[in-house]
């Protein structure tokens, strides 16, 4: 440290030369060595004492001078360009800066700071990773100093006593707060694009979510529950965009909700059936989308403890490996690993693409098969391409052999070769505009639209959240009968989606008293369970692994599905499976579905986490 | 000489500039004008009456000497000068201390025709220098048995040990470790107190390296000890370190403060025996002649200081304050309310009543009633200070503010102000300073770029006074005058202010609001009128900068403090100042009035508060202990306490009374900008470049310290570790640095500060 603070106090001389060369400016030649000497101390030591003190010494970001040499000579020169001034004259006149204003807003109400956007984000990251990692040391949101007390305090409580306290975290919303998820979530779901695109921008950049977290990761973990067995790709994919836009804002940390959002994600990647007319819809665009996510959340949030970018491979891997694994899965699972990067390409993708070659050459060439698969192994054979010619221009080198390829890549071989020669080329035309000193990168952002033209029939809005019933969620726990001596469990919220699919069907909304009474009924078993599991019953499409669906039958069938999702306070479930005991339980509570389900409800795979 | 020492300043022949000056190498020049007998401040060292007369008795034996010498060598002229000088300072009065040495022997260095400037004592230094270096070589084998004779040398010595060959300079670093080992071996107890002595040590001894043109070994002894002071001190240190040569030390600032104004210690009688045993026994003649010549030492009776104390009270430029400045009596007692009649107060409650408001008789009498109670035994009284009368305006303000104040929030723990935050948007002129109005009406900024503006937070827009020539046309016996004079044309929400030419640093509504007073770079205060929106009146008298300024709390008067070093006390209607406040040993940052408008209380760059009063325009306190310039100040609503926060992020407490520190506050991360109590004294808020707004429970803070006899007596005080307890909140702005708080009369906090992307 001494060292450090001499470093500082180093006594910085100007050098001769610049002497010389103010004095050869004011035209005066030939000054002595030794004159120069004293004159750089004398003027060093003035500039500091007027300089220092006033100014103190910053980076300046522009520094006049230009450097030329020659001629055994150094100079510092300003540069003085040559203005023509009709340029000058002719350009527009810059805008007029703003004048200076003033905005009042309310830092804190009553000791509370209020979550609006001219405040900071209430919990900064790094609080918000704190409370997960730390749960003892949680804070409240704009009293850091008072709740580190708090926290000693509890420690100290510990210290003195073998009881272990853990913290009940608060999760209530206010009305203003759930007026908003009630917005955003509808608005996300719903059909208008406009309002979507607005809706999700909120997500990405308002800084007061953290509070809505754990709503939010729920709303996207069930509506993906539901939506894969109801193959309705166009909410799969609005909720994929959630996950997105929830992943794009800097001020959460998502690290809590991970065990939610994952087997979301991952479901959209590697699903057999994610849409009711595979052989029209375009599920891989969502597959490629979602497993874009999955790399980022490998990068964003893969640590050695909770290796998931190494889960994430293995259970793509794993699957993909599986001879009978359907040609969408397999395209999903290629599609996630790939994205993970060009490692994961080397050593686990580049290795199969014989055996998979071979795979897409047995549909290509061998008996007529169903339409689908033929799409299928295509959409396998072009991902391929795709991800693994630009690692193989890197690792081989130029001269590409067809037959080489072949006898090396099986039948992607030739293919692969020109893809690489392409990959070459345009590696060669990049490194010439890199040259040219004027570079544009043009990186296509994951974007995802939905072309509604061949849906005809279906609505995209599915999943409603009936205000009569989101809002009273004060009513609905207060109405609960505690008794004093028992500590009520964490409040349960719950929100009813009816979802539908089929023109003719009409949304239904459970009345409140309905879902009133359906809380009555369940509250002295969630009582006992004090981390409630999220609950989801799909009423009939419960045929486990019934076979595959084969040719986006059902279409034209009406069904009507009434959900009862209870949310959990956040942070509390950590565990992915649902406990059938409290499944059950949900599933005599609700007993509302009127229409037939279809035989052939559809669970998606569920990557054990 | 003594005159011109007095010119610039005799304004007011306070005590308090001689006490400052009486310090200094040339003695004092208050003894020719003033006539008080000054506190002999090397009498002082030794705290001990016959010391003193002792050094007396030196005092004259020292003169005689330099008198013999000076004819020994031929030096007539000087002697015969030298002779006068002293001739002169002997009609006032044997009695007097060493200031009279000091001064009797600067007036032998004034025989150099070139010593005119008074300004520059350091040149003068030099001047003897020279004189005594070319002739008097032998000199030091001359002085130096006077100065083993006594103790107490007087401030010759000074001026020749400083170029006198007696310290080998290869030995400074010997001399400097070897005392540093031995206050690393001695008990825990005292190796705290002496180990205060270093930095001055440290500072001195690299002078004298300097002054004697040993630049290598200054060099050297500067890189090898410089490490070892304490962090507070690294910005003093930079300067010295870009100084080393003796050329450099004229006109130097710093360097000025360093050598006029002796470092104060406190230490302990026994550390300090210890001390003196031990450089005694050493014949460590040299660090000893710096403690004697440089360092004021205050010994104290009693236990050592732990680390803790001393640490909290050190960092200042020139150590603590002495005890004895801290000791004069402040009235920090409110004055009484003046007493506002009762119907017109009772009207306007009917006028409220009638208005379906709740009737509230009783505790609104209460209030009244106890505004008016018996003078407060610690208030000064009513006409210490000549105030303004109470125009009728100000009477209906202070009624609106009694109104006001039965609707204000109680605040406390339990329930915290709201706090509504302006921020100035698009201010990439930089916004400098922030003012609120009492009723929270109008604000105003102060720019970068030289310009004042004024907002209206109100409905109410601001108008200006119609032109003479329509002012003419108005009935001036209507009942609506006032609303009639102004100019509905020139309505805005915001008026510039254009006048200065530098940035404005400082800023203040006037109490009454038709005033607005800007300080600025350009060295002027303005006064601005806000019935107009022109500019009054130009304040010169400061040389440089003006960093604040501030109205009293009852108008007319407003103080000023800026790079000069002095404060300066005004008068609205006087285009000089009142009182001129010089003590401060680096640019005063900050200027605050006493609630009462007695004192002032005054933030240097130096790191010191000094409160003076302005009725003798003596520093009656003097707080250290902040470890970076002070930028902040705030007086507690009761006047007992004072607030003030600092570059190192700490606010400390102080209790006036008793010239104590009784609280430090950490918490922020960066300057501390803004302070203030809430209107009832119960939440301090305070805002700061990291861009939080805190508050502090300043009640708790101000109840939990016992102030007995024992550490009033001796100033000694533990500071208890309860920042964390004392914060109940703390608000992030969004990158928006907090310049400005203000508690309205409802006790809602405002804060100000610019948006800063």
């Amino acid at each position: 440290m001494a060292e450090e603070r001499r470093s500082k106090l180093s006594n910085t001389l100007l050098p001769t030369e610049s002497m010389k060369g103010i004095a050869e400016s004011i035209g005066v030649s030939q000054m002595q060595e030794e004159t120069c000497q004293v004159l750089s101390e004398e003027v060093s030591y003035r500039i500091k004492e007027i300089a220092q003190p006033l100014y103190g010494f910053h980076a300046q970001d522009f520094i006049p001078f230009r450097f030329a040499s020659g001629g055994g000579r150094e100079l510092y020169f300003y540069e003085e360009k040559e203005v023509d001034l009709s340029d000058i004259i002719n350009t527009p006149l810059p805008r007029v800066p703003l004048d200076v204003s003033m905005k009042a807003h309310w830092l804190s109400i009553e000791g509370v700071q209020p979550a609006i956007p001219e405040n900071p984000p209430p919990a900064p990251k790094e609080q918000q990773k704190a409370e997960s990692t730390e749960p003892l040391k949680a804070v409240k949101p704009g009293q850091e100093e008072e709740g580190q007390l708090q926290g000693k305090d509890k420690k100290k409580l510990l210290e003195g006593s073998a009881m272990k306290l853990k913290p009940r975290s608060t999760h209530e919303l206010s009305v203003e707060q759930q007026l908003y998820y009630k917005e955003i979530t509808e608005a996300c779901v719903g059909s208008c694009e406009a309002k979507r695109a607005e809706a999700l921008q909120s997500i990405a950049t308002d800084p007061g979510l953290y509070q809505m977290l754990p709503r939010f990761s729920t709303f996207i973990s069930e509506g993906v529950r539901v939506n894969v067995v109801q193959n309705n790709l166009a909410l799969l994919i609005y909720l994929m965009r959630m996950v997105k836009a929830l992943m794009d804002n800097p001020t959460l940390y998502l690290e809590k909700y991970l065990h939610e959002l994952i087997p979301a994600v991952v479901t959209c990647i590697v699903s057999r059936q994610l849409c009711l007319r595979p052989d029209v819809d375009n599920h891989w665009a969502l597959r490629d989308f979602a497993a874009r996510l999955m790399a980022q959340s490998c990068k964003t949030f893969s640590t050695t403890t909770n290796n998931i970018q190494s889960r994430i491979t293995k259970t793509f891997t794993k699957s993909w490996l599986d001879e009978k694994t359907q040609w969408t899965t397999r395209y999903g699972c290629i599609a996630g690993l790939a994205e993970l990067g060009h490692d994961v390409i080397k050593t686990l993708i580049i290795p199969r693409l014989q055996v998979e070659g071979s795979r897409v050459k047995a549909v290509n060439e061998g008996p007529i098969v169903g339409n689908i698969d033929k799409i299928g192994a295509d959409h396998v054979q072009s991902l391929l391409l795709k991800h693994c010619a630009p690692v193989l221009a890197k690792m081989r080198s130029p001269p590409d052999n067809q037959e080489q390829y072949r006898v090396e890549y099986g039948y992607l071989g030739p293919m692969l070769c020109t893809h690489v020669v392409k990959a070459r080329a345009q590696a060669a035309m990049q490194a010439q505009q890199v040259n040219r000193t004027t570079l544009t990168i043009t990186q296509p952002r994951p974007t995802l639209t939905l072309s509604q033209g061949a849906q005809s029939s279906r609505t995209p809005s599915i999943i409603k959240v009936p205000s009569s019933i989101t809002l009273p969620m004060q009513t609905l726990v207060s109405a609960r009968p505690s008794t004093p001596t028992q500590p009520s469990p964490p409040p349960t919220k719950f929100i009813v989606m009816s979802s539908s699919t089929g023109s003719t069907t009409t949304q239904q909304v459970i009345t409140l008293s309905s879902a009133q009474s359906s809380v009555t009924s369940t509250s002295p078993v969630t009582s006992t369970v004090p981390s409630l599991q999220p609950l989801v019953k799909l009423e009939g499409g419960h045929t486990q692994g019934a076979g595959p669906l084969s040719g986006g039958g059902g279409a034209s069938r009406t069904m009507q599905k009434y959900i009862v999702v209870s949310l959990p306070p956040a942070g509390d479930s950590k565990t992915l499976t649902p406990s059938p005991a409290l499944e059950s339980n949900s599933a005599t509570s609700v007993k509302l579905e009127r229409a037939d389900s279809p035989a052939t409800g559809n669970q998606s795979p569920q990557p054990s986490h | 000489m003594a005159a011109v020492q007095d010119g610039p300043i005799e304004l007011e022949p306070e005590n308090e500039i001689k006490t400052e000056t009486s310090n200094e190498v040339l003695g004092n020049p208050g003894d020719a004008s003033g006539g008080v007998p000054p506190t002999a401040p090397v009498a002082a060292v030794a705290t001990e009456k016959p010391a003193a007369a002792a050094a007396d008795s030196t005092e004259r034996q020292t003169l005689l000497a330099v008198l013999q010498f000076l004819k020994k060598s031929k030096l007539f002229e000087s002697e015969e000068i030298l002779r006068r000088e002293a001739g002169l300072l002997n009609e006032i009065g044997d009695s007097q201390g060493s200031g009279a040495g000091g001064a009797g022997l600067g007036g032998g260095g004034d025989a150099e025709p070139e010593s005119g400037d008074a300004s520059s004592l350091l040149s003068r230094v030099a001047g003897a220098a020279a004189t005594a270096s070319a002739n008097a070589t032998p000199a030091p084998a001359k002085v130096t048995p006077v100065v083993t004779g006594g103790e107490d040398q007087p401030d010759v010595n000074v001026v020749l040990a400083a170029y006198s060959q007696q310290g080998d300079p290869v030995l400074y670093p010997v001399y400097y470790s070897g005392l540093k080992r031995f206050i690393d071996s001695v008990l825990d107890c005292h190796r705290a107190e002496l180990s205060q002595v270093f930095y001055p040590l440290f500072v001195h001894m690299y002078l004298e390296l300097v002054y004697n043109q040993y630049e290598k070994e200054a060099k050297a002894f500067f890189e090898k000890f410089h490490g070892d002071q304490e962090c507070y001190y690294k910005d003093d240190l930079r300067i010295l370190s870009g100084l080393t040569k003796k050329e450099h030390m004229k006109g130097n600032e710093t360097l000025l403060d360093f050598r006029t104004s002796k470092f104060v210690l406190r230490i302990s009688r026994d550390s300090y025996q210890l001390l003196k045993r031990h450089l005694q026994e050493r014949q460590n003649n040299q660090i000893w002649n710096i403690i004697q010549e440089h360092l004021y030492i205050d010994i104290f009776d009693g236990m050592p200081r732990s680390k803790g104390q001393i640490d909290s009270m050190s960092g200042s430029l020139a150590g603590e304050a002495k005890r004895e400045a801290n000791k004069a009596k402040v009235f920090y007692g409110l004055l009484k309310e003046p007493e506002i009649e009762v119907p017109l107060d009772d009207e306007d409650e009917e006028a409220e009543n009638e208005e379906g408001k709740p009737k509230k008789k009783k505790p609104k009498k209460d209030s009244t009633g106890s505004k008016s109670k018996k003078q407060d035994p610690n208030a000064p009284q009513q006409s210490r200070i000549p105030l303004p009368e109470l125009k009728d305006s100000d009477k209906l303000d202070k009624i609106m503010n009694m109104k006001e104040a039965t609707k204000r929030v109680r605040l406390g723990p339990e329930s915290l102000p709201s706090i509504c935050f302006y921020t100035f948007l698009n201010a990439y002129q930089g916004l400098t300073a922030v003012d609120f109005t009492d009723d929270s009406s109008l604000v105003a900024g102060g720019f970068a770029d030289s310009t004042v503006r004024v907002w209206s937070v109100t409905p109410k827009k601001l108008r200006g006074v119609k032109t003479a020539g329509d002012l003419s046309l108005i009935d001036k016996d209507s009942d609506d005058v006032l609303e009639r004079i102004m100019d509905e044309k020139t309505a805005s929400e915001s008026k510039n202010l254009y006048g200065h030419s530098g940035p404005v640093y400082g800023i203040s509504f006037s109490p009454d609001r038709n005033y607005l007073l800007s300080c600025s770079e350009d060295a002027t205060v303005r006064l601005w009128s806000l019935q107009t929106f022109t500019c009054l009146v130009g304040y010169k008298g400061h040389n440089y900068p003006v960093w604040d300024t501030q109205f009293s709390p009852y108008g007319y008067y407003f103080i000023s403090g800026g790079h000069d070093r002095v404060a300066r006390l005004w008068a609205t209607d006087h285009y000089q100042p009142l009182r001129i406040f010089s003590g401060h040993l680096a640019d005063i940052t900050c200027t605050r009035f006493h609630p009462n408008s007695n004192y002032v209380a005054t933030g240097s760059a130096d790191r010191t508060i000094r409160l003076w009063d302005i009725l003798t325009g003596n520093c009656v306190r003097i707080f250290t202990g902040h470890k970076g310039p002070i930028h902040s100040l705030a007086f507690s609503p009761n006047g007992k306490f004072l607030a003030s926060g600092a570059t190192d992020g700490r606010v400390l407490l102080w209790d006036i009374g008793h010239g104590l520190m009784i609280g430090e506050l950490k918490g922020h991360t960066d300057t501390v900008y803004a302070l203030k109590f809430s209107r009832d004294g119960e939440i301090l808020a305070s805002g700061s470049m990291d861009n939080t707004v805190r508050l502090w429970d300043a009640l708790k803070a101000f109840d939990d310290i016992e102030t007995d006899d024992f550490t009033a007596a001796t100033g000694h005080i533990t500071l208890p570790e309860n920042s964390q307890e004392l914060l109940l909140g703390s608000y992030m702005t969004k990158s928006t640095p907090v310049i400005h708080l203000h508690f309205t009369r409802r006790n809602l906090l405002l804060g100000a500060g610019a948006y800063n992307p």
